[in-house]
Parts: structure tokens; sequence; C-alpha cells
């Protein structure tokens, strides 16, 4: 019990150090806007405006104040959900992002989630079986993961699956047009629809997901497989399986609690990274497929500058990466004993 | 012993490697009878260790049998499956590991550990077993076993994982136990507690046991038999007794030669050969002014009275004179590292002087000592002599470091004249100067460190533990080449290690530590013969003893 009240103090104590890096993070966020070339204010304003007018929006803006009297005044704005509204769609940045992230999201996770559910079994069993035919296969894939770019494989598979064989749907988007989209209460098309039980939408909201998430997780793969390969490689040549084995366990004791659970953490950290990787790659496939995402949202409003856009996409992604090494400490946390021991 | 428990039969055992394959062990035959312990003995490379992981049948990927048997009561182990194996391994065979802190998985609670063995072999339900896992804690003698069940390798002592990595081993009665290098690395005093908790154990289990080490001494003082290794072969096999007391052949005689015992001196460790073309050494040595001064040194880890805060090192004095050299003896945690490194300016002193050459280097701050005047006149050989030399560089380049950092008026052409020359004093081919550290042996890279550190001819040599991780051959020479320079260069030393009898071999005076204080200092001689305190004897009594020769008798006659 105390254990587990000792965890407990470990991972709020981690959550607290991501206080500082979120203050940073707006910070360097709220600057970052106001170093970028170009005055808002005339490009808010229109091309007829006038300098009296220019100077109009910029005083309704607030651009006249000090730096630290904006950045205060951002921050109030950003108490209240209000990042602004992005010039190029005409809508409120926060409404943009709520839209589009959790399609960003669905795509990343998904990928994510399959590139996983493949790499960590095949770099185990490569390790396992060194030079039979699957640790071959292991370094084919790892050398195609990385060597093919993204918008590449995308466009292959979208040739061969949707041109040639036609078993994937057109890649438009989301959802076929002929689909109404659920109710949206995560945002995630596939989770919606199992909530409304509607299994058509879901199939074809599947249909449409597949050849992206595909064209991002051969991008993912490769360093996890790599990665668990390596890991396993060290658990198993370590001592303690040595004694583990010497103690007579079996196999898959050994396999699994011994040398798995060691090599593990490696691999844990490099999902944290891939995670990253796979953020910035998102843009190419978001593109290639029309997929709705913060990505090619960004893409445009950076080309207009559109600033509180960018801003707003910015904070996100920041944002997004601090919960996400949160959440890996966290794994960390809770699978390895010695960590945060050493102080 | 009519017939063995284990039995190997002329085995052979081949190491496939990039250069082809190696033949590890040759022919080899020895027999395990019930109840016996049988040791086997030799240096780094002797095959030993890979001898016991045929019998487990855990070699590596690289190693295969390649000829003989292995017969363990009616089971052919040598050709046996995988599956039947995993029944004997730990049931009927099991094995303790040298670096116990390694051979626990780290990430898994110690007595889950002991758990997981008493399942796989049906010696406990998941119900039971936390139960029984705890009383194997106990039977190991690991005080409050209730509370250490839940702990994690890291949060023990060296010792202490020693400890559960025997009932690991003998948690479900094996009859055969294999114990390689079981002690090596940890203090005198904890490997005498872990060598009779073993013993007392398999004598109460009724086991047999082999024990792997290189320490002869160890070998005879608690084997019924003993089997000298050199090279995969076996060089002679005989009773512990018989073959200390009249070893017959030449190897082993040169083993028993190079391991220090209480009355040899430091010449009598080398081969004969060695030992004629040695310099001789002065019998009488007169220290002369005093050369360091420690007076008050303290060294305080952490806020005092805060949590996890810890006083290393207690008002400590002493003294070295010029020419001489002083002992620093402790376990492990007792202080002696911390004060070697205050000493060598590595770690800032808490209070205290460390008067140098009369000069005070305590209020220098550690990171600004290395541009000091006197950085040169001071320098240190470190345990590890492959660790403390950088991969990437030559031994010529490792040695010309310092020279390179601290003797700026010399040319490059004078600096390369002296890497010779120190390469030269060293003993140290002048065609291995160009070798990278994984290119040459144990005893050529303690070589190494100690050239470098002699480069500027320092006034005061720190060595600590330098011969720790080498052979005891190895050791011989090194220690005798280390009393050579003292003598040629007239440098003093400050010796830090564990082991008395090594220390006793080159040390004029010696200091016992224990928890951050000195507790006897003394001469040599009168300090290891007399010991004053209960410490120093506790000490003194946990160096292994060999079934009493007639030697100490004879050496005296002669």
């Amino acid at each position: 019990m105390t254990a587990a009240l000792e965890k407990l103090r470990k991972v709020a104590l981690r959550l607290l150090q991501a206080v500082p890096t979120v203050f940073g993070i707006l910070v360097v966020c709220f600057l970052l806007t106001r170093a970028l070339p170009g005055d808002p204010a005339a490009y808010f304003a229109g091309d007829m405006a006038d300098a009296e007018s220019i100077e109009e929006v910029r005083r309704t803006m607030g651009l006249d104040q000090s730096l630290p009297m904006q950045f205060v005044s951002y921050l109030k704005d950003l108490a209240q959900g209000n990042l602004g509204m992005a010039i190029s769609t005409g809508q409120p940045v926060t409404a943009e992002l709520a839209n589009r992230l959790p399609a960003s999201l669905e795509l990343t996770l998904g990928a994510l989630v399959l590139s996983f559910l493949i790499a960590v079994p095949l770099g185990v069993l490569a390790a396992t079986r060194p030079n039979t035919w699957i640790d071959h296969l292991c370094r084919f894939l790892v050398t195609a993961g990385v060597s093919l770019p993204t918008f590449f494989t995308g466009l292959a598979l979208m040739y061969v699956f949707y041109y040639l064989l036609d078993w994937a749907p057109a890649p438009m988007g989301r959802l076929d047009l002929m689909f109404l989209p659920p109710e949206p209460i995560t945002g995630f098309l596939t989770i919606d629809a199992i909530i409304a039980g509607d299994w058509e939408v879901l199939r074809a909201a599947l249909a449409q997901l597949a050849l992206p998430t595909i064209t991002l997780a051969l991008f993912t793969l490769a360093p996890i497989a790599r990665m668990t390969r390596a890991a396993m490689l060290q658990a198993i040549a370590s001592e303690f399986v040595r004694t583990a084995r010497a103690a007579g366990l079996s196999g898959r004791r050994v396999l699994v609690t011994y040398a798995f659970r060691n090599a593990l953490l490696p691999v844990v950290t490099t999902l944290g990274m891939v995670f990253s990787f796979v953020l910035g790659a998102n843009v190419l496939v978001e593109k290639v497929f029309a997929w709705p995402g913060i990505g090619s949202f960004a893409v445009e409003a950076l080309v207009v500058s559109d600033y509180a856009a960018v801003q707003g996409f910015v904070l996100s992604m920041a944002l997004l990466f601090v919960a996400l090494n949160l959440l890996i400490d966290v794994i960390y946390t809770l699978i390895d004993p010695r960590v945060g021991e050493e102080a | 012993m009519s017939v063995p428990l284990l039995d190997i039969n002329r085995l052979s055992i081949d190491f496939v490697t990039r250069n082809g394959t190696v033949r590890a062990i040759d022919d080899i035959s020895l027999a395990v009878g019930k109840g016996e312990t049988l040791g086997i003995v030799g240096e780094s490379g002797s095959g030993k260790s890979v001898t016991s992981y045929a019998v487990m049948r855990i070699l590596d990927r690289a190693g295969r049998i390649a000829g003989g048997s292995i017969q363990y009561g009616g089971v052919s182990l040598h050709k046996a499956k995988e599956r039947d194996l995993r029944d004997i391994r730990g049931r009927e065979i099991s094995m303790i590991f040298q670096n116990p802190r390694a051979a626990l998985n780290p990430i898994r609670r110690i007595g889950q550990q002991v758990a997981d063995v008493l399942i796989q072999h049906s010696q406990a339900t998941r119900a039971n077993a936390r139960e029984k896992a705890i009383d194997m804690l106990r039977a190991v003698k690991i005080r409050d076993p209730e509370k250490r069940y839940e702990a994690y390798p890291y949060e023990l002592s060296g010792g202490m994982c020693q400890r559960v990595v025997i009932a690991i081993a003998l948690a479900c009665k094996p009859r055969l136990l294999i114990a390689d290098e079981p002690t090596t690395g940890l203090d005198v005093t904890t490997q005498k507690a872990v060598m009779d908790l073993i013993m007392e154990l398999t004598r109460e289990f009724n086991m047999s046991t082999i024990l792997i080490t290189h320490d002869l001494g160890l070998a005879a003082a608690y084997c019924d038999r003993l089997v000298v290794m050199e090279k995969g072969k076996v060089i002679e096999a005989n009773g512990a007794s018989e073959l200390f007391h009249a070893p017959h052949e030449a190897y082993t005689r040169q083993l028993l030669q190079a391991t220090p015992h209480r009355d040899s001196n430091v010449r009598d460790l080398l081969p004969d050969e060695l030992r004629k073309e040695a310099i001789s050494l002065p019998a009488q040595r007169t220290p002369g002014n005093p050369i360091l001064s420690v007076r008050h040194l303290r060294k305080q880890f952490g806020k005092p009275g805060a949590e996890g805060s810890h006083l290393a090192v207690k008002d400590l004095s002493f003294q070295i004179r010029e020419g001489e050299s002083l002992g620093l003896v402790g376990e492990s945690g007792c202080g002696k590292s911390t004060t070697s490194a205050m000493v060598m300016r590595l770690l800032d002193t808490s209070e205290g002087e460390i008067e140098f050459l009369g000069e005070d280097i305590a209020p220098v701050q550690a990171s600004k000592f290395a541009a000091h005047p006197l950085r040169g006149k001071l320098q240190m050989v470190f345990q590890d002599p492959t660790d403390s030399l950088n991969p990437r560089w030559t031994a010529a380049q490792s040695i010309a470091d310092p020279l390179n950092r601290l003797a700026r008026d010399m040319d490059s052409k004078a600096r390369e004249q002296r890497v010779v020359e120190l390469a030269g004093l060293v003993g140290l081919p002048i065609n291995l100067l160009n070798r990278f550290p994984h290119q040459l042996s144990g005893g050529q890279k303690a070589r190494v460190g100690i050239a470098r550190a002699i480069a500027l001819q320092p006034k005061l040599l720190i060595l600590d533990e330098p011969t720790a991780a080498l052979d005891v051959s190895v050791q011989a020479v090194v220690l005798n080449l280390l009393e050579d320079l003292k003598h040629r260069l007239g440098m003093s030393y400050l010796f830090i290690s564990h082991d008395l009898n090594v220390v006793r071999l080159l040390c004029d005076r010696i200091m016992v530590m224990q928890n951050g204080e000195v507790v006897e200092e003394d001469n040599a001689s009168e300090l290891l013969d007399n010991p004053k305190t209960d410490y120093t004897r506790s000490l003194l009594a946990a160096i292994p003893h060999p079934p009493e020769t007639g030697k100490s008798a004879e050496r005296a006659s002669v």
C-alpha cells in the first residue's frame, strides 16, 4: 500500500515539474509569432486600408501596447480558451483546432498502435532467432521504413490499392461523402461511430483510415523494431537472464518477465521520440490523402502568415509533446523502480 | 566415491569466432562425488567458467560441445534436450555467479525472483510461494525477510545480493551447486560470510559443490579436492591439502608462489627466473621528511542532519613521508576512496588541511586543481586498468597525455622520447606502444596506467586497488614493478586496498579505516601480527586460511 502511495507521489512530483515547461512554451510561442515578418494589423485591415484604419485595427488588436502588456492580455484570452481568429478560414482558431486535432490524432495514434503491434513482436522474434528469415525480414522492413519517404509510400499504396485494385475508397478526407458523420463526442470518427452504434460509418471511417495509417506505420515501424531488437539482444545477453536460465525457469518466463520487461524501457523511450517524428511526417501524409488534420491547417496558415492560427498550432503541438513526455515518464516510473531514486 | 554424481569425460568445447574456431576446453576429465566440494582454480582464460556453463548447458550461441561426455546421475547432459535440461537446472544443478548485482533482474522484487524458481519447479504454488520464498531468504540469513521480499536489487549491498542469488540457487534443494567466483569483488569479511553460508547450507542439504575461483587460498580453505586449469586443460588434480603442500606441476607451483600470503615478501611472488633478475631492495629504509600531512579532514555529503546526508570521513589526520608507503585498508563504504579522492583533489573537502610539499591544497577547488603547479607531483593509478584508459587512444597517446597537458616546455620530440623511456621503465615492450587498449592484456594495460602516472615524476602516487582486477601471476609482476619504481624514482605511495596480504607486501605503515575513522595505525608487520583492535582482528580472520602447511616454518629457516 505504501509502495503504491510512493509511486503516486513520484508521479505527482513529475506532473508538477511540467508547470515551468508549459509556461516557457507560452512565452516562446508568444515571442515567436511577434518575431515573424509582416504586419498583422496591415494584413487584417485589408488591401484598401489607409494608415489611419491600420492604426485603428492595431489598437483594437492591442498591438500598440508594450510586449509585456500584450503577453498579459494573451494569457487572459488563453485562460478563456480564446486563441483569436484564423484569417484564412474566418473561424475561431480554437474551433478549428478542436475540429482538426482529433483527425490528426486519430491518424497518428492509429499508426503508432499499428506499428507498435507489428514492430515489437518482430523485434523480439528477430532478437531471439538471429540470422533466420524473421531476422532478415526485420532488417528488410527497417531499411525500407527509413529509406522510403512517406509521401512516396502514400502515393504507391494509393496507386496499388485504390487505382489498380480498387480495394480502398477514394483518398478524400476522413469519411466518404455518402455517409453522415456521427454525433461528435470525442472527435475520433471511429470511436464516435462505435458510441453511436453505427457500424456502417465505422467501416467507412476505418476504410478511409487504412491507407494513411499504413503509410505512417511503415515509417514508424523502423525505429521501434530496431530498438526492440537491440534492447532484446542486450537483455538476453545479460547476466540476470543467464541466472534465470541457470535456475531452470521456462523459456517463456525468461523471455517475458526477465528479458522483455527490461528491454521495454528503451522501447518506451523510442516510442516517445517516434511520436514526435510522426507529427512532423503527418503534414505530408495529410496533404497526400486530403486529410483535414492539423498539419495541413498549419501549413496553409503559415503561407498566409496567419499568426493567430500558427500560434495556436505551435501551442497545441507543444502542449501535446509535454503531455506525451509526461506520459512516457509516468510509464517509466511505473515499470522501472529505480527511476527517481538516485537523487 | 564409487559412482560420481557428476562425471565429465574427455570434454572439449569450441567457440566459433570471426577468426575461426577456437578450442576453449581441450579434452578435460573431472568428477565430483556426492557431498564433495571440488575447487576449480585457474587464471582468466583457463576455461574454468566455460566448463561450468557446459555442465549447465548455458553456453552462449558461439560455444559448442565438440567432444566428450558429461554424465550427471545417469543423464547425459551433453546431449540432453532443452526441455529436459530445464528440469535439471535449478532443481538438480544450480549455479551462483560472480557480480551478484548484475545477476539479478533489476526491475523485479528479489522475493519474486526466488518465488519464480519455486513455482517453476513445483516446490510451491502461487498461494504459498511468497511464504516459501521468505523462508528461503531467512535461510540465507537476510535480516527482516518479510520486508526484504519487496526490495529491488539496487536497494541491497553486493553481499546481500549474493545471498539472494544463493537463495535462488538453493531454493529447490539441488544436489549439485556450482559457484562461479561467488565472492570476487566482495570485501574480505563479506567473502567469509558468503563462503561460510554456502558451506553451511550445502552441508545441511547434503549437496556437492564446485567452487570456481582464481584464488588458490580461498579454494584450498573450502574444498576437499582441487583441480588446476590452464588454457583449457587440467594441469593438476589432487586433494586440497596435498596440492597445496606438494604441488607436482610447475604451473601450480608458480600459481601458489604468486598468491600473497602471510609471510611472503614481494619478491617471493615472482617465478624463479624473474626473481634472479630483479634488483635488490634496500633492507632498511629510512623515510625522509613528511611530504603529505593531512589534518582533521572531514567530508560531509548532503546537508548535516538532512535525509540521506552522510559523514563519509570524520576528522582524519595522517602523514606520508618521502619514500614511504602508507596502506589504507577497510571495507567498502569505510571512506577510503573518498579520502583518496580528496587528497587527489578530485573532491572538495568539507573541513581540514591537506598539506602537500609545504602547501595547503585543501582550499583549491577540485575543478581548478588541474591547473595547479603541484598537480604533476600528485598522480593516481586506478583500479580497473581497462576502464581507466581511453579506448580510442593508443598506449603511447595515453602515456603522453599528462606530458601534453602539464609539461608545456617539452617539445614533441622530447615527449616522444620520454614516452619510450617510460615504457622501458614499466617494462612495456616498445612495439606495443601503438596498440589500443583492447589489443593489450590486463597486465600490459596496468603498465600503461602506471607509466602514465609516473610520466611527470610525481612525488606521491595514489594507488587505488591497482591489482584487484588482475590475475595473481600478473599481480605479482605488477606489485614488483611498483616496488622497483618506488626505489628507483623515490616516490611515496598511498596504497588503497581491501587485501591485507597485498598491502603487507608494499607498505611500511598501515592505517585501518572503519566508518570514516582510523581505528588503528601502525607499522605494517606490527599491525598485522599484533592487531590491537577487534576490527583489525576480524579483517585478518576473514582472510581465507588454507590448510596449515609446513611451509611457513620451512621459509623461516631458508
